[in-house]
């Protein structure tokens, strides 16, 4: 019997010939991510230890200042320093401070950070973006982080794989996150806990390298360890023009051992929604829309969606118009890099002359920390990953995730709406 | 560990998620007892006032889902909430729980055989849980064996520790 494209990996990190689902490793890591939050009880938790002074590798670990930046007040201040004093201290290679950096999902693939087949394991639990370009990487907490950055290796229970395969062509305004509301909607909040996912199929090889991170960034919403694709010629080609790093590309085999096999036919999905308070409540737009679902915001952004090729969908569909007037519409780049790129083509004029705010990069608003938190009795359409309650605010808001299409052409209508009948409707 | 944990229950639902347990905007505090007076604050914002300490949450399936905010669990603890019970626990808060010295204990039976204000006792060595109200007793599954021996060894910092002065 071969072996998953997780197991592969993780023999290989862990010394091993193969890995068999369920096994106790100990594995390598190429990565250890953390942001000023986890790093912050992590460095705690370093500090307690004994015999340990420095990090395993100063090149090999990644700090970014993200959840509540530019500082909310003192006490987040407090976090965002203690982490810099850190970086300094320990001569971090990979520091990245406000207006160098963004969100930390966004930032490490564009910094050339991750490559196919690492291990990377992060202090948040979207560090399972990184599957998209090949890697295993999972979220931990700060404890296994501070474990992490001092032995340069974690203990992992290799997860059973679950593979699903994609066929068919998505449709006009139908995206990779309408695919993955489907996705985690078919699977449930915990139909993937303790698995990987591994992503197959001809709709995901069409898929631009932006919708794969999404799709990657969500396999935590079904609970699961880590989600991963294939790198194919077009993930190695956008790797290499990031980092000159030697990396290993790795294959499952033939006759891997798969827990269970899902097929997932896009042909006719229409766009998708997770309605209020968990993620896995997802259902078709047309379902959504046959009452008038009014909303308070409409928040764009996030390390699911707030890549380049995100916000030209929302420009294309706001160009030239302005959104509703009983609603206010919050952009937040997913990063520097993306920041610039949309300032330069013109797309962060667009959305602001549509009556758009564009905020700097960061996490604040997903998760009610701050730039965009909810009040009492309100309602968001958002392009975010978790609608818990109280998720963005207040206990007593709500929550809908959809697509940037969807939020855009919710944004022009002040309710839910399909961005099929916008566009037929010639809007 | 403390050989055995006592107290009343406090029960909830399935899904009970990290958001709930302690709602992202408290996420900059990292002082347990500070923590604490948010505990379960998006779920149930009267928990902290009506709980007392030692006390007990049992909850459905799915335990501590979404975030891997490690100070989830360090909340409940800077509570005083003695443990968690679960029909089964999302997998970063299962880590975290066991890195920071919360028990936890997964039984389905016991969840299904509890009610809320119950008194029960708990045993983290044996994980033996036994519904003193009830007069009944369940058995919650057992670590695997790596875990045990982590546990033993006092957690992951003591391990961390020990493979360091192993290096030198």
């Amino acid at each position: 019997m071969g072996s998953t494209l997780t197991e592969k990996i993780l023999a290989r990190h862990a010394g091993l010939e193969r890995v068999e689902p369920g096994q106790i490793i100990n594995a390598n890591v190429d990565l250890v991510l953390a942001n000023e939050l986890s790093a912050a009880v992590a460095i705690g938790v370093m500090r307690g230890m004994k015999g340990a002074s420095k990090v395993f590798d100063k090149d090999k670990i990644a700090l970014v200042e993200d959840h509540f930046v530019p500082a909310k007040d003192a006490q987040s201040a407090k976090l965002a320093k203690l982490m810099k004093d850190f970086a300094i201290e320990q001569n971090i290679t990979h520091f990245f401070d406000v207006g160098r950096g963004g969100i930390e999902h966004v930032v490490l693939p564009q910094a050339g950070l991750v490559a196919p087949g690492e291990v990377i394991v992060g202090g948040d639990s979207h560090t399972c973006t990184y599957g998209s370009l090949g890697a295993f990487a999972t979220g931990m907490g700060s404890t296994d982080i501070a474990a992490a950055f001092v032995l340069g290796e974690v203990w992992l229970k290799v997860p059973a794989t679950i593979k699903i395969v994609y066929s068919g062509t998505l449709g006009r305004m139908v995206y990779a996150k309408d695919l993955m509301l489907r996705t985690v909607g078919e699977l449930g909040i915990d139909g993937a806990t303790y698995r990987a996912i591994e992503y197959h199929g001809s709709t995901i090889d069409d898929m631009p390298i932006t919708g794969r991170f999404t799709m990657a960034n969500m396999a935590i919403e079904a609970g699961a360890k880590n989600g991963i694709f294939h790198a194919d010629a077009k993930a190695i080609a956008w790797v290499k023009e990031r980092t000159d790093r030697p990396f290993v590309v790795e294959h499952a085999d033939a006759d891997a051992n798969y827990e269970r096999t899902i097929a997932i036919d896009v042909d006719g999905l229409e766009p998708q929604v997770a309605c209020p308070h968990t993620p896995d409540n997802v259902h078709g737009i047309s379902d959504v829309t046959r009452d008038d679902v009014m909303v308070d915001q409409v928040f764009i952004g996030s390390c699911t969606n707030g890549y380049i090729d995100d916000l030209r969908i929302v420009a294309k569909i706001l160009d030239g118009k302005k959104i509703a007037s009983n609603l206010r519409v919050i952009v937040n780049p997913g990063s520097q890099e993306v920041w610039m790129q949309a300032a330069t083509e013109g797309v962060l004029t667009t959305l602001a002359a549509a009556g758009c705010v564009v905020n700097t990069p960061g996490c604040g608003a997903c998760f009610g920390g701050h730039m965009g938190t909810l009040g009492d009795g309100e309602r968001a359409i958002s392009t975010t990953n978790r609608n818990y309650v109280g998720r963005m605010g207040s206990p007593k808001s709500e929550v809908y995730l959809a697509s940037p299409a969807t939020c855009a052409a919710s944004a022009l209508t002040g309710k839910i709406t399909d961005p099929r009948v916008l566009e037929l409707a010639g809007v | 560990m403390e050989a055995k944990l006592h107290g009343n229950v406090h029960k909830y639902g399935k899904n009970v998620d990290t958001d709930v347990i302690i709602p992202g905007k408290y996420c900059n505090i990292i002082d347990p007892a500070e923590l604490g007076k948010h505990a379960l604050e998006g779920l149930d914002p009267e928990y902290t006032a009506k709980m007392k300490a030692g006390d007990i949450i049992v909850a459905d399936t799915n335990f501590g889902c979404g975030s891997s905010r490690e100070v989830a669990p360090i909340a409940i603890k800077g509570s005083g909430t003695s443990a968690v019970i679960a029909k089964s626990f999302a997998r970063i808060f299962y880590r975290n729980a066991l890195n920071i010295g919360l028990p936890i204990f997964e039984s389905p039976e016991a969840v299904d055989g509890i009610e809320n204000g119950d008194e029960i006792e708990l045993e983290p060595a044996t994980g033996v849980i036994r519904n003193l109200t009830k007069g009944t007793q369940y058995k919650a599954a057992e670590f695997p064996p790596f875990m045990q021996q982590l546990v033993a060894a006092g957690g992951l910092v003591p391990y961390v520790e020990r493979r360091l002065a192993e290096a030198k």
